[in-house]
C-alpha cells in the first residue's frame, strides 16, 4: 500500500526583510505515515514542529522538499507545488487541521461551524443537521452551548468543537497541533479517548505534543524534534 | 474541481500619454506608479488574475495600489489601456470583454456582474426609493413586468433586512450601513455569477460592519455566487476570502491561499501589512 504521506527533505527559512533577520523553521526533515498510522513528533516549543505541520497544511511553502499526498480524488499530489484549487478541494474534503486554537468565527454558533464544515463537503443541508446534532452529542458539548458563540466556551469545549470540526469531513489525514496544550487533566483524558476512536476508525494522523507521554500509548511512530531537525 | 468564471490576463491602466522613459514596461522608470519625466501614472501593470466558481478573491493593498481600478475597469467605468478579460457569458470567453461593443458591454454590466461601490452615492440613486433603485437595474437588464420587478425587490430587500415599511424610502435618508444593504440587494438583483465588492464596509462602524459581512458570507453560501472583494482590511480577506492577492503601486506582488499571505508573507511590503495586523 502507497503511504498517505510521504514528505522529502523539508527546509523552511523564514525571512523578515524590516529586520532584515533569517530563521530557520526547519532543516532537511522527511516523515513518512502509512494508512491508519497514528504519528506522533515531540519536542520543546520552538524546535520547528508546527512549521512540519504547517508545511503539510500549505500555510508555508518550504523552500526546499517535497510532500507527496495520496489524494483520494487526484492520486499523489506534491503540496508543495500542486495549485491552490487543489489544496481548497484538499482542506475541503480530505486533509483536516486542528489547531490548539479554535480560530472562532465572529457570530458563528457551535453548530453553524459544525453545518459549514459538513456543507464544505458538498453534501446536503439536511444531512448535515442531523450529523451536527450526532457528532456534537458525540463530542459531549453540553446541548445549551449549541446555539451559542464559542466565544466564551471553556478551553476543553473549543477544543472539542475545533476536532468534531475536522472530523464531520472524515479526513484521509488529520493533522493535530497540539491538540492538549492548556488542557487541564480531565479534559485531556477526554480528548485522547476521542483521538483513541478515530485511531480505531482508521483515521490516518500526525500531531504534534510537547509531552508525548500521554499520547505514548497510542502512536504507531514516534520522533522527536530538535533545532528544526528530527533526532534519531 | 470548480471552473474559472472571469479571467484577467495583464490589465494596465494609464493616466497620461506616457514618455519613452517610462512606457517600455520598466517599473525601475517609475517613482511608485508615477513618471517623473512625463507625469503619468501607471495605475494598473500587467495585473491577471483568475476567479473560480463560487469563489471569494480578496484583493488587498493600501490605498492608491490599484485595487479600486481593477474593478473599475471590469465593470466599464474606467476604459483600460491594456490587457483583457474573459468571461464564460461572452464568446465562450474566447474573447476579451474589452472588445465588445457598447452593447454587449452593456449585457454584461447588467447580467454578469453586480457591483456595491464603496461609496454608495456611485452605486445608488439617493432621492429614488430602493424599490425603484433595484427596479432601474432590472430595467437596464430588460425587465418590464413592474408587479414581478416590485416583488423582487420586495423579496431582495427583506434579505438584506430592510423593514418592509421603509423600501419605499429613498436611500439618502438612511444610514451608511443601510445605504450599503440597499447596493448588495441591487446588485443581485439579476442574479449575477459574479460580484465585484469594494471596500463594502470601510468606514460602516464594527456591528454594522459584522451585519454587511454576515450578509456577503450568506450570499456567498447560498447562492454561490463569485466575488471579487476589495478591502484594506485583513480582518474581512481573512474571514471571507479562500485566496487572497496583494498590489502595490499597481502590481500584484503576492498571491496565495489566504492564510499563507497571514502567515506567511514573503514580499516586504506584504510583510508589513501583515505585520500591522492588530
Amino acid at each position: 500500500m502507497r503511504p498517505v504521506l510521504d514528505a522529502q527533505n523539508l527546509s523552511k527559512r523564514f525571512t523578515i526583510h524590516q529586520l532584515d533577520k533569517h530563521i530557520t523553521g526547519c532543516t532537511d526533515v522527511s516523515i513518512r505515515i502509512e494508512p491508519g498510522e497514528f504519528v506522533g513528533i515531540t519536542g520543546r516549543s520552538g524546535s520547528g514542529k508546527s512549521t512540519v505541520l504547517k508545511l503539510i497544511y500549505r500555510t508555508y511553502l518550504p523552500q526546499e522538499g517535497t510532500i507527496l499526498y495520496d489524494s483520494n480524488e487526484f492520486g499523489t499530489v506534491d503540496l508543495t507545488s500542486a495549485d491552490e484549487q487543489t489544496v481548497i478541494y484538499l482542506r475541503h474534503h480530505e486533509i483536516g487541521y486542528v489547531s490548539q486554537f479554535l480560530n472562532v468565527i465572529p457570530r458563528t454558533t457551535a453548530r453553524e461551524i459544525v453545518e459549514t464544515a459538513i456543507l464544505e463537503t458538498g453534501r446536503d443541508a439536511e444531512f448535515a443537521r442531523t450529523e451536527t446534532e450526532r457528532i456534537l452529542a458525540h463530542f459531549e458539548l453540553d446541548r445549551e452551548l449549541w446555539d451559542s458563540y464559542p466565544n466564551n466556551f471553556s478551553g476543553g469545549e473549543k477544543l472539542r468543537l475545533n476536532i468534531a470540526r475536522a472530523m464531520v469531513k472524515h479526513p484521509r489525514l488529520l493533522l493535530l497541533d497540539e491538540p492538549t496544550a492548556s488542557l487541564d487533566g480531565r479534559s485531556k483524558e477526554r480528548v485522547r479517548l476521542l483521538i483513541e476512536q478515530l485511531k480505531n476508525e482508521g483515521t490516518t494522523m500526525l500531531g504534534i505534543f510537547h509531552d508525548l507521554e500521554f499520547m505514548g500509548g497510542l502512536c504507531d511512530k514516534e520522533y522527536s524534534m530538535s533545532l528544526g531537525s528530527f533526532t534519531a | 474541481m470548480n471552473k474559472i468564471v472571469l479571467q484577467v490576463k495583464e490589465l494596465g491602466k494609464r493616466f497620461g500619454e506616457g514618455c519613452p522613459r517610462c512606457s517600455g514596461g520598466d517599473p525601475t522608470a517609475l517613482e511608485r506608479n508615477y513618471c517623473p519625466a512625463c507625469g503619468t501614472v501607471y495605475a494598473l501593470s500587467d495585473v491577471s488574475l483568475d476567479l473560480f466558481e463560487s469563489e471569494v478573491l480578496g484583493i488587498v493593498g493600501e490605498s492608491g495600489s490599484g485595487k479600486s481600478t481593477v474593478l473599475n475597469c471590469l465593470y466599464f467605468d474606467l476604459e483600460p489601456s491594456g490587457g483583457e478579460a474573459f468571461i464564460a457569458q461572452y464568446k465562450n470567453g474566447n474573447e476579451s470583454i474589452f472588445s465588445g461593443s457598447g452593447q454587449t458591454r452593456r449585457y454584461i454590466r447588467n447580467h454578469v456582474f453586480g457591483k456595491v461601490y464603496q461609496n454608495p452615492v456611485l452605486g445608488l440613486k439617493m432621492k429614488f426609493s430602493s424599490l425603484a433603485n433595484i427596479a432601474e437595474k432590472m430595467i437596464a437588464a430588460g425587465n418590464r413586468n413592474v408587479g414581478a420587478m416590485e416583488n423582487r425587490a420586495r423579496e431582495l430587500l427583506t434579505h438584506v433586512s430592510i423593514p418592509h415599511h421603509r423600501m419605499k424610502e429613498a436611500p439618502a435618508n438612511f444610514s451608511g450601513g443601510m445605504q450599503q444593504r440597499v447596493q448588495i440587494a441591487k446588485a443581485l438583483s439579476n442574479n449575477p455569477p459574479i460580484l465585484l465588492l469594494d471596500e463594502v464596509t470601510t468606514g460602516l462602524d464594527l456591528s454594522v460592519q459584522a451585519r454587511v459581512l454576515d450578509l456577503v458570507k450568506q450570499i456567498q453560501r447560498e447562492l454561490s455566487i463569485s466575488m471579487l472583494l476589495v478591502s484594506h482590511d485583513l480582518g474581512v480577506v481573512r474571514m471571507l476570502a479562500d485566496r487572497t492577492i496583494v498590489m502595490l503601486n499597481g502590481r500584484v506582488v503576492e498571491r496565495g491561499l489566504t492564510d499563507q499571505i497571514l502567515e506567511d508573507p514573503q514580499h516586504p511590503y506584504t510583510q508589513e501589512l501583515v505585520y500591522s495586523l492588530l
